[in-house]
């Protein structure tokens, strides 16, 4: 069971968490304008990292808040949460932590 | 019989005398024995037949990594619980244990008949050889086999025992309590570091336990140990954990321990749970969980009465127990002299020791010799005799490729050691990395991937003034690492010891091994002829011959055998042990009962039980329940005599020409709040939320981006900034979670707030054209008129004196309302309107007579008419979408062009054109008659029920480019033959809508 630190309400057990997929997909600001292969991006096309990968968690079962995650998929390490709308941590070098 | 109990020695207490039965036999041991022991005492030898050739086999080990004697011990017909470890069941007064996988007596089995048809039954035999007829496979095969091949049974009464579970958090996790890790427990709780101490056995000393007459500083390590518990439980940061093992390390250091409470005890009090899971989160793991002797692989090394040179001494001292009068030692290592001194100094005859390493000099051969013992060097064993134990051993010299001096030696144990393998089970479950060590021949600790450290023997050190000074090392750096400082000690012993170095892999022999077998996995009966087999048919990766072989799978997970096999597997194909390279080791450690996971969470507590405020007075009224996600819904109200069909009957009609009452308190209800509620609303739905007026509620569709309808339900603006949403049952979570994730992160500008108030609202729906005749009376505040509040009106006031919010909504073509009242009122309100109505003969109805009534109105449920591929103009709901907003969730997959393809599956109703039938729901529609399999399906029946008001059976379908087939006759192919079906439009009843606006 993975320890993920909230960015909110600090570090708590992967019990109190749900997985919500690829972070930094951000919905087209006006849909109509995209071309069907980039909704077709946005909507169905996710990366499939094998190390750092950004994404997104919910602490449903405590503040409800959506946030964001460096994790590498290879250790399961996490290397930095953030809150929603903050920009990707950039981190010294891969494998360290922040 | 061989074994018997010594005059004296071992940590039994000889002054209480345990009463138990083995195979119906009654025996007696001593309290702190085992079940293994205490059957060695009584001369037993054979304590099962093996897996697959039925083979009578005996104890080899003294501990968890036995892998031959495993049986059942009973309590009573539900507390039975199979492939216990003999060696583990720790004796208790009346215990009665049985033998497993024989019949019909453990002496005599007819099933070892394999054994004699073995060479028929090689590796994969039944893939190879019962591939044909197919279909026998299922029903006689695979049955045959699995009850041939086998461990214990599994009881068949619901376990009655209950299992505990808990969390707790240490600053350093010591797993095992043998030197090393109570070195490690005692620096580094000295520290005041948290410190937790589990082992798997009853006491704590692990291998210390084996060895009264070594000194540690001077003390004896009887009172060495009993000191350090002491020292120990004297510090309250120290917990202790005995019978626990830590069967499984998780990611960012969580580790399983699973402790058993009450399996030792005679009669466990009845308030005691039987085991206990802890979850421990721990800054640094320590783990000192030691290394297990190797066997040697030789023909007939699977005889009752082999058994490693270690076990043999832990009997001896542990337990007072010789495990035979007259022994023979094969040994590949110096470690296993020791027994052999040891036995001999207990008056036990050691015939002689083969040492299978032709330059094997030094100390232990020497203080063998001067024992009077006699040593062969370079020897190899080339058979064992003996029908229900060995009885006799075949020992060569073998030099050059051939074998010298042949000689038979009459024994009644037959002791092995092979050198040891440390146990690096935890660390490579951790994902550390091993790495081979040529010196050691072992795989050992490399890098770490988690906050652990391992000490002692199970990283290759060797003796144990090394091992103690090495867990009290790695103890305080655990204590540093994780944030406390503490000093070192320097531990002394003095130890009858020697090297623990061994030769891994099958003994050479001079001609291939027939037709005897020689066995490297003993629970699974893999031999190393299956081993080779594999190979030869061309299986190189060790993972596959593990596989294919089973070697290394049974319930021990290969703790004996699997560096055998793979010593074999390199040397056959030529490379180096790290080239063939290690099996994963994965979790349990030892097999871990299925209760400390399901914990506490079975029977009534397995899944919460959702119940509305009016479910007792539904169970009252003798309702017939149905599961709706967590939820309880009364499906139907059936009087005396009704079956559901009459139920439903009668409750339709009632509200076609009456009034109905019906709970609808499990619909998922949400209040959105804020200025820029609207806003928010109508991005979400398809439909347009700005222009709606306070006191009017709409019919919502909610569907995901990429165009499919996801949910739907009404929705309410009570004030400006204030709308009740209703969702529907089973989405209710989902919806919110939706609405959460596109407020928090697509638009966190909004000023918007979600709360759930599913549970805060108890509904009432009041329907049929007399519902405005029920309610009248009981509310106040409120104008019932059809002019002051129409169909999809909303309104505030009072009921019964209670507040309420007041939907005049329909899910039946019919007048209706929908009654909310905090839910504490619920049972008082809907009493009170029940009441009310019984001048107007007010029915009760369920769930399953709102399926029909909306039926009858062409009304979708989402998850019933929608399946996720399903757009609002597929449900014929196009007419809710607001087609000038900009955009809303989905609206962009709307405008894909396959969204709008003719031949899309489509909404429709069907009516059979023999009224009476009534059409399975789930049903393929084809469009010909007559056709033969596989046939064309261009659609199915989502909906299909018996209409009261109509007297005949309609249904709904999604049919492909349906609308544009309304009028044609199609069919549904069924086993009974095929059903002619009419396609029409999905309103059945009251097309124009008129009674709704009644």
């Amino acid at each position: 069971m993975l320890l993920i630190q909230c960015p909110y309400c600090g570090l708590r057990p992967e019990l109190e968490f749900a997985y919500a997929g690829q972070a930094h997909v951000a919905r087209p600001a006006d849909p109509s304008a995209t071309t069907p292969d980039q909704w077709t991006e946005f909507l169905y096309l996710r990366d499939n990292t094998r190390g750092i990968h950004a994404e997104r968690w919910r602490h449903v079962r405590g503040c409800a808040r959506f946030f964001n995650a460096l994790r590498d998929t290879t250790t399961d390490q996490f290397l930095a949460t953030y809150r929603a709308g903050e920009s990707m941590p950039v981190l010294q070098q891969a494998g360290q932590k922040p | 019989m061989s074994g018997r109990r010594i005059q004296q020695g071992g940590r039994v207490d000889r002054s209480r005398a345990i009463r138990f039965t083995f195979d119906g036999k009654g025996y007696s041991g001593f309290a702190g024995d085992t079940l293994a022991s205490a059957l060695l005492a009584n001369g037993v030898q054979v304590f099962g037949r093996s897996f697959k050739y039925h083979r009578p086999r005996g104890v080899i080990a003294a501990g968890s990594e036995e892998p031959n004697a495993l049986v059942t011990v009973m309590r009573d017909e539900a507390r039975c619980t199979p492939n216990l470890r003999a060696t583990q069941v720790e004796l208790y007064d009346g215990l009665v244990a049985r033998s497993q996988n024989r019949w019909p007596s453990l002496d005599f089995d007819v099933q070892a008949v394999n054994d004699l048809l073995s060479p028929l039954l090689p590796s994969a035999f039944y893939y190879k050889t019962f591939m044909w007829p197919r279909a026998a496979w299922h029903k006689l095969y695979e049955p045959v086999i699995r009850r041939a091949a086998g461990l214990g049974e599994s009881p068949t009464l619901p376990d009655p025992d209950r299992y505990s579970q808990r969390f707790a958090h240490c600053d350093v996790l010591v797993v095992g309590a043998g030197p090393a890790g109570l070195a490690a427990a005692l620096t580094a709780s000295a520290s005041g570091a948290r410190v937790m101490l589990c082992d798997e056995q009853p006491e704590f000393g692990g291998s210390l336990l084996d060895e009264p007459a070594a000194t540690i500083d001077g003390a004896t390590t009887a009172d060495w140990i009993r000191d350090s518990m002491a020292t120990l439980r004297s510090r309250a940061n120290v917990t202790l954990l005995t019978r626990t093992t830590a069967f499984g390390y998780f990611p960012h250091n969580l580790i399983g321990l699973n402790e058993r409470i009450t399996e030792h005890l005679p009669a466990p009090a009845a308030d005691m749970p039987r085991e206990r899971l802890w979850q421990v989160r721990a800054a640094r793991v320590l783990i000192a969980a030691g290394s297990i002797e190797r066997p040697l692989v030789f023909p007939g090394n699977d005889r009752p009465g082999v058994m490693l040179a270690s076990a043999a001494r832990t009997y001896l001292h542990r337990y007072g127990v010789a495990v035979g009068q007259n022994v023979v030692l094969v040994t590949g290592s110096d470690a296993a002299y020791a027994a052999a001194l040891d036995l001999h100094a207990a008056g036990v005859r050691v015939a002689l020791i083969a040492d299978v390493r032709a330059d094997a000099t030094g100390a232990p051969l020497d203080l063998a010799r001067q024992a009077g013992i006699e040593v062969v060097t370079g020897a190899t064993v080339l058979g064992t005799r003996g029908r229900l134990g060995v009885r006799e051993v075949t020992i060569g010299v073998l030099a050059r490729g051939t074998v010298n001096d042949t000689r038979r030696v009459k024994c009644d144990a037959l002791l092995l050691s092979g050198g040891y393998t440390p146990s690096v089970h935890l660390f490579s479950q951790s994902r550390g990395k091993l790495e081979f060590n040529e010196a050691r021949q072992a795989f050992l600790p490399s890098v770490s991937a988690e906050p652990e450290s391992s000490a002692g023997s199970c990283r290759g050190i060797d003796g144990y003034t090394q091992v103690l000074n090495d867990g009290a090392r790695v103890g305080a750096a655990s204590a540093l690492a994780a944030g406390y400082s503490v000093a070192a000690p320097e531990y002394r012993v003095q130890a009858l010891e020697f090297g623990m170095h061994g030769l891994p892999g099958v003994l050479p022999q001079a001609s291939p091994l027939q037709p005897a077998r020689a066995f490297v996995d003993f629970q699974n009966d893999v031999t190393s002829k299956d081993l080779a087999l594999a190979m030869r048919e061309g299986f190189e990766s060790v993972e596959h011959i593990k596989r294919y072989t089973t070697t290394g799978m049974a319930t021990d997970q290969g703790k004996t055998s699997n560096m055998n096999a793979l010593a074999f597997v390199a040397g056959e194909l030529g490379r180096t042990i790290p080239k063939v390279g290690l099996t994963t080791f994965r979790m349990p450690y030892t097999p871990v009962t299925f209760g400390i996971f399901a914990g506490y969470d079975r029977g009534d507590l397995f899944d919460p039980v959702r119940t509305t405020s009016m479910h007792d007075w539904a169970v009252q009224q003798g309702a017939v329940f149905e599961d709706v996600g967590q939820w309880k819904r009364a499906r139907y109200f059936p009087r005396s005599g009704e079956d559901m069909h009459a139920a439903v009957d009668r409750e339709c009609k009632a509200v076609r020409t009456g009034v109905g009452m019906f709970d609808a308190s499990t619909l998922g209800t949400i209040e959105v709040v804020g200025p820029d509620a609207a806003t928010f609303l109508s991005r979400l739905y398809v439909n347009g939320f700005s222009t709606l007026a306070v006191g009017r509620s709409r019919y919502g569709i909610l569907l995901r981006d990429d165009g499919f309808i996801y949910d739907d339900g009404v929705i309410a603006r009570i004030a400006g900034e204030r709308f009740h949403v209703t969702t529907t049952t089973g989405g209710a979570a989902r919806v919110f979670g939706m609405m959460e994730d596109y407020l928090q992160t697509e638009w966190p500008d909004l000023r918007c707030w979600l709360t759930s108030t599913t549970e805060q609202w108890a509904v009432i729906a009041v329907q049929g054209p007399r519902a405005r005749d029920v309610l009248a009376p009981l509310v106040s505040d409120v104008d019932l008129s059809a002019a002051a509040l129409p169909h999809l009106g909303v309104t505030q006031g009072r009921i019964c004196g209670v507040p309420m919010r007041l939907f005049r909504m329909s899910f039946t073509g019919e007048l209706g309302y929908e009654v909310n009242v905090p839910a504490d009122y619920g049972l008082a309100v809907w009493e009170a309107i029940h009441a009310a109505g019984q001048p107007h003969g007010i029915t009760p109805y369920g769930t399953e007579t709102m399926h029909v009534l909306r039926a009858e109105k062409g009304y979708i449920i989402v998850g019933q008419e929608t399946d996720g591929t399903v757009t609002p103009d597929d449900a014929g709901l196009g007419w809710a979408i607001a087609k000038s907003k900009p955009d809303f969730v989905g609206k962009r997959s709307l405008a894909r062009e396959t969204m709008h393809a003719p031949d899309r599956k489509q909404l429709v109703g069907l009516l059979t054109v023999d009224p009476k039938v009534v059409l399975e729901e789930g049903a393929q529609i084809v469009a010909t008659p007559g056709q033969h399999a596989p046939m064309k399906m261009i659609g199915h029946v989502t909906s299909s029920y018996h209409s009261a008001v109509l007297g005949r059976s309609i249904a709904l379908a999604l049919l492909r480019g349906g609308r544009a087939r309304i009028g044609e006759t199609l069919y549904v192919p069924m086993p009974g033959g095929e059903i002619a079906v009419q396609v029409t439009a999905t309103v059945f009843y009251d097309v124009e809508g008129a009674r709704l606006h009644g």
